[in-house]
């Protein structure tokens, strides 16, 4: 049994409707924000991510909120991270559940309403179904 | 009970960022799981996060079934005075329970 | 390689002493831990955001509260678990002669539970039971597993092997069959690990939980579609000397993190 199921590798691009839908027409940024989480998951019940936006920010363009889209999840928003005071390091570490192989997407929302975007593929291996526990 | 770890560094400088993490016990329940007698698990997560340092509020998560059971979080945090972190956090059931941590601020 | 099963059953009418000779020298031995990707194995390495770390401070918090109709802590009698506590999971399972049985770190809290404390023993999988005995194993970090074999436990290392070599379920296949002549090999999804005891209990994704090696020897009964072993019986604690016997010199890592 190959490790990556080839068929979802192969997949078209995929879109992340709920990103789309929370921007809307709104221009967004690429190439800033940093959305780390492996290319092939363990397991898709924890999958860690980390996402980032390198300052320095300038006063009025602080970082509002981050947003963590998923493409498959019966729930498309697994989280919003907001800071509601600003700071000048913006990071954020957790772990996410994932319905199957996907594309996931981070979208942070400055004060000044710019919006920085990224997206990441994640294989999720299926679990091995020879385990009933 | 609160059932949580919290780290953040024991002393910080002024002015500086530092990492504070949590992790939480909570199965973060999705409400897509049956028990064996195939009746469905209502869905039970932790919907918000909170965390006041000094009594100002520094970071708010609003996680969904998409958070992984036992879920960790960890952000930066600009340090001012010494003082108290306090984190709180509610579920669906309406749960609350929160932990403190303390920081030591050098000039 | 293939050890006559009969040969085995005969040695155990005979109660002979069991030929301890390895298939697996001690320089092949290898944690489960080092078939993790680089992920799951970071994850483990954590001291703070490893899972299974909840667990282990849950049963630290359990330590000193007391219970029973003495109202005895464990701390009233142990102290300190650091100092108490050290090596002593990599001593189990252990034969205990005072209750004439062989006893898993499980079994041995909760004889104390029981027998000392004076309280209801805690159910298997319980939250209370795995943080204590991820407390108590933790002590043990970093030393190596060394159980006793003869005497009183000989006899249930001689079935214990017997059972690692026995094929079962629908699948028909032996622990034997994946942990050593396919371990390193991939199962669907899963790599196939030498089948070690030494991070027990783990934190388990699939389960989301911590859980205990007896949980995971039943995940591999399931596996292969044979009827499971209840909790606390013969067959699993004895499989569980043997694996530990089989471990031996493999440092303990509780709590470990599996996929
Ligand atoms: C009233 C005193 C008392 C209390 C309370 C008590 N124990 Fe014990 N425990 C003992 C004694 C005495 C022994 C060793 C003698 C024996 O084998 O029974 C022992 C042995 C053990 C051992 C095996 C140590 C070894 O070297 O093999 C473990 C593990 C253990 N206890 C854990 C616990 C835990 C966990 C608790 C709390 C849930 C607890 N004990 C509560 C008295 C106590
Ligand atoms: C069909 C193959 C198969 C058989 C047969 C099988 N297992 Fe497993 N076992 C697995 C897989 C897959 C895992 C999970 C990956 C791993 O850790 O090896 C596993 C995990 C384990 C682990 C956990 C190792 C760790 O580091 O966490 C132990 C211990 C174990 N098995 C013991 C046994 C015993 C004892 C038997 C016989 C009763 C057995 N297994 C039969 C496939 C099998």
């Amino acid at each position: 049994m190959p490790l990556l199921p080839l068929r979802a590798l192969a997949q078209a691009e995929p879109e992340v409707a709920a990103m789309k839908a929370f921007v809307g027409n709104r221009p967004v940024r690429a190439g800033r924000l940093v959305l780390d989480i492996p290319r092939i998951a363990d397991n898709g019940n924890v999958v860690p991510v980390r996402i980032a936006l390198p300052g320095p920010f300038a006063p009025g363009a602080e970082v509002r909120s981050i947003h963590l889209f998923s493409e498959k999840n019966p729930v498309p928003q697994m989280a919003v991270f907001h800071f509601p005071a600003p700071v000048a390091k913006v990071e954020v570490e957790s772990r996410v559940r994932l319905a199957g192989t996907q594309r996931i997407a981070a979208v942070a929302t400055l004060a000044d309403g710019t919006l920085h975007a990224a997206t990441a593929d994640v294989v999720v291996t299926i679990s091995a179904c020879i385990d009933g526990s | 009970m609160a059932d949580a770890r919290v780290q953040v560094p024991a002393q910080v400088r002024r002015g500086e960022s530092f990492e504070v993490k949590i992790l939480i016990r909570h199965a973060m329940e999705t409400g897509y799981r049956l028990t064996d007698e195939g009746k469905p698990i209502a869905r039970n997560v932790i919907r918000e996060l909170t965390c006041r340092y000094n009594g100002v509020l520094v970071f708010r998560a609003e996680p969904s079934s998409g958070i992984a059971a036992n879920p960790l979080f960890t952000f930066f945090v600009t340090a001012g005075d010494s003082g108290e972190l306090v984190f709180e956090w509610v579920d669906d059931a309406g749960a609350r329970a929160s932990e403190r941590a303390s920081v030591t601020v050098a000039p | 390689m293939v050890r006559g099963v009969g040969a085995l059953l005969l040695g155990l009418a005979c109660v002979a002493v069991p030929a301890q000779e390895r298939s697996l020298p001690a320089g092949a031995l290898r944690s489960g831990s080092t078939y993790l990707s680089p992920e799951l194995r970071a994850m483990q390495e954590d001291g703070f955001a490893n899972p299974g770390m909840l667990w282990v401070e849950k049963g630290a918090k359990l330590w000193g509260v007391r219970a029973g109709a003495d109202g005895r802590s464990c701390a009233d009698c142990h102290g300190d678990a650091r100092a108490s506590m050290r090596g002593v999971a990599a001593r189990y399972p252990a034969f205990d002669r005072a209750a004439n049985r062989l006893l898993d770190l499980e079994g041995r809290i909760n004889q104390c539970r029981a027998e000392r404390q004076r309280a209801a023993p805690f159910a298997f999988e319980s939250e209370e039971l795995l943080g204590l005995t991820a407390h108590v194993a933790s002590q043990s970090r970093g030393l190596p597993l060394k159980v006793a074999v003869d005497g009183p436990a000989a006899p249930h290392f001689a079935r214990g092997r017997m059972l690692f070599e026995r094929r079962i379920g629908q699948m028909n296949l032996a622990c034997l069959h994946c942990h050593e002549w396919n371990a390193g090999r991939r199962l669907l999804a899963e790599t196939i690990s030498q089948g070690h005891p030494n991070a027990y209990p783990i934190y388990r994704l699939e389960w989301q939980s911590a859980g205990s090696l007896q949980r995971r020897l039943r995940a591999c009964y399931s596996g292969v579609r044979a009827e499971l072993p209840a909790y606390n019986s013969a067959d699993l604690l004895d499989l569980s000397l043997f694996l530990a016997w089989r471990a031996e010199g493999l440092a303990i890592e509780t709590p470990g993190v599996r996929r």
